[in-house]
């Protein structure tokens, strides 16, 4: 039988990107889309219905288009995107608890798939290498885009109880990086010169925005209720991250970082939220074993991968490109007078990339 | 990232002088058998003068080389870590190479029954900790990569004090290391790692120089039972001489509240000279790899039995100090 959709958070890049790849599908038979503004980008064969989660009237959405899937997308990341953080955890957790009231009240719904974050876990000093979705978190985050995600997974988990004929999947994401994802990751290694806290280097992973979309849609299409954490293979260090965008970097002591995120913060330049501040200093790492194992999914991207993509794809400026730090290495050499080695190295070296080139 | 790596790098296998006979290392065997017909195929430059003594480069201009080529991945980003962070090539380069001349030359390191750590598959390794600063799991580290014969990688459990301090916490990470759980022990444990522990922690560590070689409380005995679960081996470790590099003749709390540390370490030089004062005293070491306590015959579900997680914390703990005395008496000084 051929499903039928709902997709909140639409009008923003994921989601239209979601509603349509799913209006596509031969699997979904119809896919509504909810948001409050009308989406920039084309979603396809979705239809788009301007209705805000906030409000009852979602419940009659619902009803009147049969829905029987909800894809649940509308958590959004800052507050810039939402107008102010009032109105962010309005739409946030209110939103979401109208949305599971709706669904509650819906007798066709047999399918609810929630897209998370990793940051439910915190991040902290007393956190284990990996987290795996039992792993209780050391660090509960306080405040944000991070608090809001846990607050709704609560909820999510209470309706789960309620309506135990509805399959629920919740998918806890590592950064989402592509091209034209908004999120306070993409802004922050956007930053002309990127802050980093001295004397740590924080572990992150990554997932293409492609991978992050295949996974839902095998979630709408598949039955796989339960929690997954959805991540990238391996791992990047920040600074490595840093040096793959050729970003220069300005490390800033543990007690300024406050300070200096106050700063940018308030230039408008990127968001420094106290969760951020600490997922920068100690990172974080997602164990996706029951991602492959139960739910059968292995994101195409590696971490690396998935940030050199993005890299590309969003022609970051780099300050120090490859060729040029190539550069400065020959001259080294040739200054130093190991310079036939360093030639010959770097013919080896083309000669080894040369395979994977043709 | 499939960099070429030229030449693996890291000391001497057994510390002794570079052979310039040309004779190959393990590493360079191996490597030269998967590169053969390349090799073959082309001799021209690439092949000039690629001496493998004990896994580092002889010549001057191909340590140069070397480095060059290492600061441009690092400028690039062309590096690879596992999943708790670890970097080998930064480990061995930035970390182990300056720690090398002071296990060879400074401490003399002596290591007795590398043999009883396994070449393959996980292991739990278990020491006693002292010294002020954790010099003794560095020389330990380095001892089972520059000795051991599949030169292992030790991933040692740190306390969270570790990851917090800023730069301390970093190394940490990089070098392989990791926070004192037990999913994290675990996991390393059943990826066939060898797993480093100190459970008297700071206590072993920042103990006055009056209870020398006198072995502290031995935690809440959570590494026996993550070994019993993984039913990896327990190798007990003792490590003579690392207490009298800093003799503590007294502990300044205040000051040790003032910069929330776990204790002030108060040496004959040390804060009297200043910087002077962290130079080590340098004292004779010995470790010792005792043999292993092996887990795999014990039931399924014998981690949950808390007698028996005592009785083996209880043997580990007797092994290494009984090994330490023993050392000690035909110890004839501290520095020789």
């Amino acid at each position: 039988m051929a499903r039928v959709v709902l997709v909140t958070g639409v009008s923003r890049h994921l989601g239209s990107r979601m509603a349509r790849i799913l209006s596509e599908d031969p699997g979904v038979a119809r896919v509504v889309g909810v948001d409050v503004v009308p989406p920039r980008s084309d979603i396809g064969g979705a239809e788009f219905v301007r209705a805000d989660i906030r409000n009852p009237t979602i419940a009659k959405v619902i009803a009147a288009s049969g829905v029987d899937t909800v894809v649940h997308m509308g958590v959004i990341s800052t507050p810039v995107q939402a107008g102010g953080r009032v109105s962010m955890k309005e739409i946030n957790v209110l939103g979401s608890m109208q949305l599971l009231a709706a669904c509650q009240k819906s007798d066709a719904i047999s399918r609810l798939i929630v897209k998370s974050t990793s940051s439910v876990y915190g991040a902290g000093p007393k956190d284990p290498a990996m987290f795996t979705e039992d792993t209780e978190p050391r660090s509960q985050p306080r405040s944000g885009w991070a608090k809001d995600s846990v607050e709704v997974e609560s909820y999510v988990r209470g309706f789960a109880r309620r309506r135990t004929d509805v399959a629920v999947t919740t998918l806890r994401f590592a950064n989402v990086i592509g091209p034209r994802v908004d999120t306070p990751m993409a802004a922050y290694f956007a930053l002309p010169v990127v802050p980093t806290v001295l004397g740590h280097d924080a572990r992150l992973q990554f997932v293409h925005e492609d991978d992050a979309l295949e996974t839902i849609r095998l979630a709408v299409l598949g039955d796989h209720p339960g929690t997954y954490n959805v991540a990238g293979d391996g791992i990047l260090m920040l600074s490595q991250a840093l040096r793959l965008a050729g970003k220069p970097v300005l490390p800033v002591p543990t007690g300024m970082v406050g300070f200096v995120g106050g700063w940018f913060r308030r230039a408008g330049l990127a968001d420094f939220s106290p969760e951020q501040i600490k997922f920068l200093t100690y990172g974080r790492g997602l164990d996706t074993t029951r991602l492959r194992d139960l739910f059968g999914f292995v994101p195409s991207y590696s971490s690396h991968d998935a940030f050199v993509e993005f890299v590309r794809a969003c022609e970051v400026d780099h300050a120090l490109p490859k060729h040029r730090v190539e550069a400065i290495e020959r001259g080294l050499a040739h200054a130093i007078g190991s310079a036939t080695l360093s030639e010959a190295r770097l013919a080896e070296r083309l000669r080894q990339e040369a395979p994977s080139r043709g | 990232m499939a960099d070429a790596r030229v030449i693996p790098i890291g000391g001497g296998q057994d510390g002794s002088r570079p052979r310039r006979d040309g004779a190959l290392s393990r590493d360079g065997q191996e490597r030269s058998e998967g590169s053969r017909s390349e090799g073959q195929r082309d001799s021209g430059p690439a092949e000039v003068e690629r001496h493998e003594v004990d896994g580092a480069p002889a010549r001057l201009d191909e340590r140069v080389a070397d480095w060059l080529d290492f600061l441009r991945r690092r400028f690039t980003g062309e590096y690879e870590v596992d999943d708790f962070g670890f970097d080998p090539e930064f480990t061995d380069r930035v970390i182990m190479a300056p720690m090398r001349p002071l296990y060879d030359r400074w401490f003399r390191v002596e290591t007795r029954g590398i043999e009883n750590v396994p070449s393959e598959g996980g292991a739990l390794l278990v020491a006693n900790h002292s010294g002020t600063i954790a010099l003794d799991a560095i020389m330990t580290q380095l001892a089972l990569h520059d000795h051991h014969p599949a030169r292992r990688r030790l991933r040692m459990l740190g306390a969270n004090l570790v990851f917090q301090t800023p730069f301390l916490g970093e190394m940490a990470r990089k070098s392989g290391h990791t926070l004192a759980c037990n999913p994290d022990a675990e996991r390393l444990l059943s990826r066939g790692e060898i797993v480093g522990v100190w459970p008297e922690g700071f206590k072993g560590i920042g103990k006055p120089y009056s209870d020398r070689y006198k072995l502290q409380r031995f935690g809440r005995g959570g590494f026996v039972a993550t070994a019993l679960r993984t039913r990896t081996p327990i190798i007990p470790c003792s490590i003579v001489g690392a207490e009298e590099i800093y003799p503590i003749l007294g502990n300044a709390k205040v000051l040790a509240r003032l910069f929330n540390l776990p204790y002030f370490p108060v040496t004959p030089t040390f804060p009297l000279l200043g910087p002077l004062g962290l130079i080590p005293l340098p004292s004779k070491w010995i470790i010792e790899f005792g043999e292993p306590i092996l887990t795999e015959h014990y039931p399924e579900g014998a981690a949950d039995d808390p007698m028996l997680v005592f009785n083996i914390t209880d043997q580990v703990r007797e092994t290494i100090q009984q090994t330490l005395y023993r050392a000690l008496v035909q110890r004839t000084s501290v520095f020789r």
